[in-house]
């Protein structure tokens, strides 16, 4: 195997099997994977750049799992524990519709007690303070936890939040699928199996969802590329994910003493990879939060084609030690994109276009 | 004309302004990854990157220039104003001599009761007490400032803190090397014509040093273009720069503010000055401004030099630039990225390479 043989591949549009995939994130030589990817995103997108306009609102920290990478969850009745009610939700909502936001991103801890209707009126506060806003909520966990709190099949409980409201969901909750890294990170999350199958209930009722990675700790190579190929088969079957973001390991503050995250090569390898493995996931989003706001800009270069939104105010990475700001500005994102010699997009959430932005600098 | 470029730095010729410019504004970024990657192999066979262990002592931050894009400086009546005693900078290097450093950076305000014995006396117990520490450390903008102060001509001055200790001299203040720019952002600094009069005279003392640039300010890429040609000038005539280091403005509580220049734009300027100063052998990343991850990212822009540990930084921080890094993390950093990591002198002689 070599470079040339996947860049070969690659031009002719073959899919890429694991192995090549681990070859590539092992190469020296960042600026070919580089290339290779950019190419494959400019077939998919030319030289559209994609943002929104959304809020995230982490609704609790309180988490009756104990994730090894969170620096986020508290345990009931510790200090810095919180959960948000109803009224400070719907102050959120009410300010990011107003802020002229089209999105709120909802999501939190596996609450200890919190009853699946208190999630289905939260969803209807969100939707009464920002009847506009379209709705990104609740990880595969959370979806889990509520059923098994409410003690419900999946099904209902998919059906009951839609109606209440969802219209989405994020990504997140995938961490890495391999169950010998996932054991020592999260022993007590659904495994990799069960997140997969909860997403492919999810698409099957309609909704979409983004999928995720949490790498740089201690999974291997070929545990990173396994996550990849076990998205990319369901995939196949369900069509039902949008875009896959990649999200580098935050070292500040959490359990897994020692391991450092990601470096920025680390972290725009396998954005790259993610973008030439994964040819049936349309977008890549490079999330700024957790690659800094500069290495987002950067992997536009690599096979990125999604800057994700403006975010506003955001717990889960910056408790983690993320340097990144709270909040980027509409006219931030365009100018990064800008600078980037590309052109921006406003999306919506299912990535219609909303505005685009022409000219530049 | 991307082609023509290619070509010419495969065959040595040096860029001239406009292929710098259509470098900086035309072409793609992996192609100039590429370029300057090609051209830092070159210059670099061993594909090593190499750090210094040192520190940062800003003596003052008293400062009479009073420059828009400086966050650091306070008047001289100021509630914060401060001045290290000799006493407190001799304590600050004892630290740095312990964690095994090799370089004083040590750089201040202008302040206006300071003269040249203040500097002398100083260095003359740095020698004494560390012969290990080399003193890299005072601007262009300080030397001229001290010898105004001292009533001696800049030549006079370099040649009295050579004698007592001044090994070489860091190259701050550059800022960008285009009168037009400094009159906006610096407008009491010296002018660039001074700032590498300084220089040349400080090199042809044999005080060697480094040469930087602050970019993102508001200036044209044709002043980016031009500071880089007056410094590969210069470097002609002497050949007393052993390394660049460009970085972007940090506006954070600067009177000037405006927003910082982005990721792609850091990496762009980083490899077209890699191309354009064939004659200045080694480019700095820097972590301190960029943070881990970019500067690992410009290694493979033309960068071969994570610059130093940096025990203490003041100026930076202090317009909101956060970033730290430990010996271990600047290793990882360097051997995940694919090069061997070396520890080197302040004239970039290998003390240690970290196989």
């Amino acid at each position: 195997m070599d470079l040339s043989e996947i860049a070969a591949k690659v031009e002719d549009g073959i899919r890429l099997n694991e192995a090549e995939a681990v070859y590539l994130l092992q190469s020296p030589d960042l600026l070919t994977v580089g290339e290779l990817a950019f190419k494959a995103n400019r077939r998919l997108h030319g030289d559209n750049v994609y943002f929104n306009l959304n809020r995230h609102i982490n609704y609790t920290n309180l988490c009756v799992n104990n994730c090894a990478f969170c620096a986020f969850r508290r345990e009931e009745g510790e200090a810095g524990g919180y959960a948000l009610n109803l009224e400070e939700v719907a102050v959120r909502a009410a300010e990011a519709a107003a802020a002229g936001a089209t999105e709120v991103h909802v999501v939190g801890g596996l609450h200890p007690d919190l009853p699946l209707e208190f999630y289905e009126r939260m969803l209807r506060t969100i939707r009464d303070a920002g009847p506009k806003l379209h709705i990104k909520a609740f990880t595969a966990v959370e979806l889990q936890h509520f059923a098994a709190i409410s003690d419900r099949p999946l099904d209902e409980v998919i059906d009951r939040l839609q109606t209440a409201g969802l219209q989405s969901l994020p990504g997140g909750g995938a961490e890495v699928f391999a169950e010998r890294a996932r054991r020592q990170l999260c022993p007590e999350k659904i495994s990799g199996a069960r997140w997969l199958e909860t997403m492919r209930t999810v698409h099957r009722a309609g909704l979409r969802s983004n999928a995720t990675l949490l790498f740089g700790h201690l999974e291997t190579l070929e545990e990173r590329v396994d996550h990849l190929a076990r998205l990319r088969s369901l995939q196949d079957e369900t069509g039902g994910f949008q875009a896959f973001v990649a999200l580098p390991f935050q070292d500040v503050g959490t359990r897994l003493k020692g391991v450092r995250g990601p470096g920025g090569v680390d972290i725009l390898k396998t954005l790259a990879v993610a973008r030439l493995f994964l040819d049936n996931i349309l977008h890549i989003k490079a999330y700024w939060v957790m690659l800094g706001v500069k290495l987002a800009q950067v992997a536009l270069a690599f096979g990125v084609n999604d800057l994700d939104g403006t975010v506003v105010e955001e717990q889960i990475g910056h408790q983690a030690g993320a340097a990144s700001p709270q909040a980027l500005s509409r006219r931030g994102l365009v100018r990064l994109i800008h600078h980037a010699g590309r052109t921006p997009v406003e999306r919506d959430s299912l990535y219609r276009e909303l505005k685009r932005e022409q000219g530049g600098c | 004309m991307l082609k023509t470029i290619a070509e010419k730095l495969d065959t040595g010729w040096s860029l001239d302004r406009k292929d710098a410019l259509v470098l900086l504004q035309q072409a793609d970024l992996l192609t100039l990854g590429r370029l300057a990657a090609g051209m830092r192999r070159r210059l670099h066979p061993q594909g090593r990157v190499t750090f210094v262990v040192d520190r940062n002592v800003n003596y003052t931050n008293v400062c009479i220039t009073g420059c828009r894009f400086c966050a650091f400086y306070r008047k001289p009546d100021d509630a914060e104003a401060y001045l290290l005693s000799h006493a407190q900078v001799l304590e600050k290097v004892a630290e740095l001599a312990d964690c095994g450093g090799t370089q004083l950076l040590l750089q201040g305000g202008l302040h206006p009761d300071l003269r040249i014995e203040w500097f002398e006396e100083l260095f003359r117990s740095l020698r004494r007490r560390f012969p290990q520490v080399q003193i890299h450390s005072l601007s262009p903008a300080e030397i001229v400032h001290i010898a105004a102060q001292s009533d001696l001509s800049v030549e006079v001055c370099l040649a009295r803190l050579k004698a007592a200790g001044l090994a070489s001299l860091p190259g701050g203040g550059a800022e960008i090397l285009v009168d037009r720019v400094r009159r906006r952002i610096s407008p009491e600094k010296i002018g660039w014509r001074r700032w590498v009069e300084v220089m040349e005279t400080a090199h042809r003392l044999g005080l060697p040093g480094t040469a930087t640039m602050v970019f993102g300010a508001g200036e044209s890429d044709e002043d980016i273009v031009t500071h880089l040609l007056r410094l590969r000038a210069l470097q002609e005539r002497t050949g007393g720069f052993s390394a660049f280091i460009p970085w972007s403005y940090q506006p954070g509580n600067t009177e000037l503010g405006g927003e910082e220049a982005t990721g792609v734009d850091y990496l762009r300027v980083l490899a077209v000055s890699r191309l354009v100063l064939h004659n200045i052998p080694n480019i700095q990343a820097s972590w301190v401004t960029q943070g881990g991850k970019m500067a690992q990212v410009a290694l493979s822009f033309g960068a071969n030099d994570l610059g130093g540990t940096m025990l203490e930084e003041n100026v930076v921080a202090a317009a909101g630039a956060s970033f730290r890094l430990d010996r271990g993390e600047l290793l990882a950093l360097i051997r995940e990225a694919g090069f061997v990591p070396a520890r080197r002198t302040t004239g970039y002689d290998v003390l240690e390479e970290y196989v």
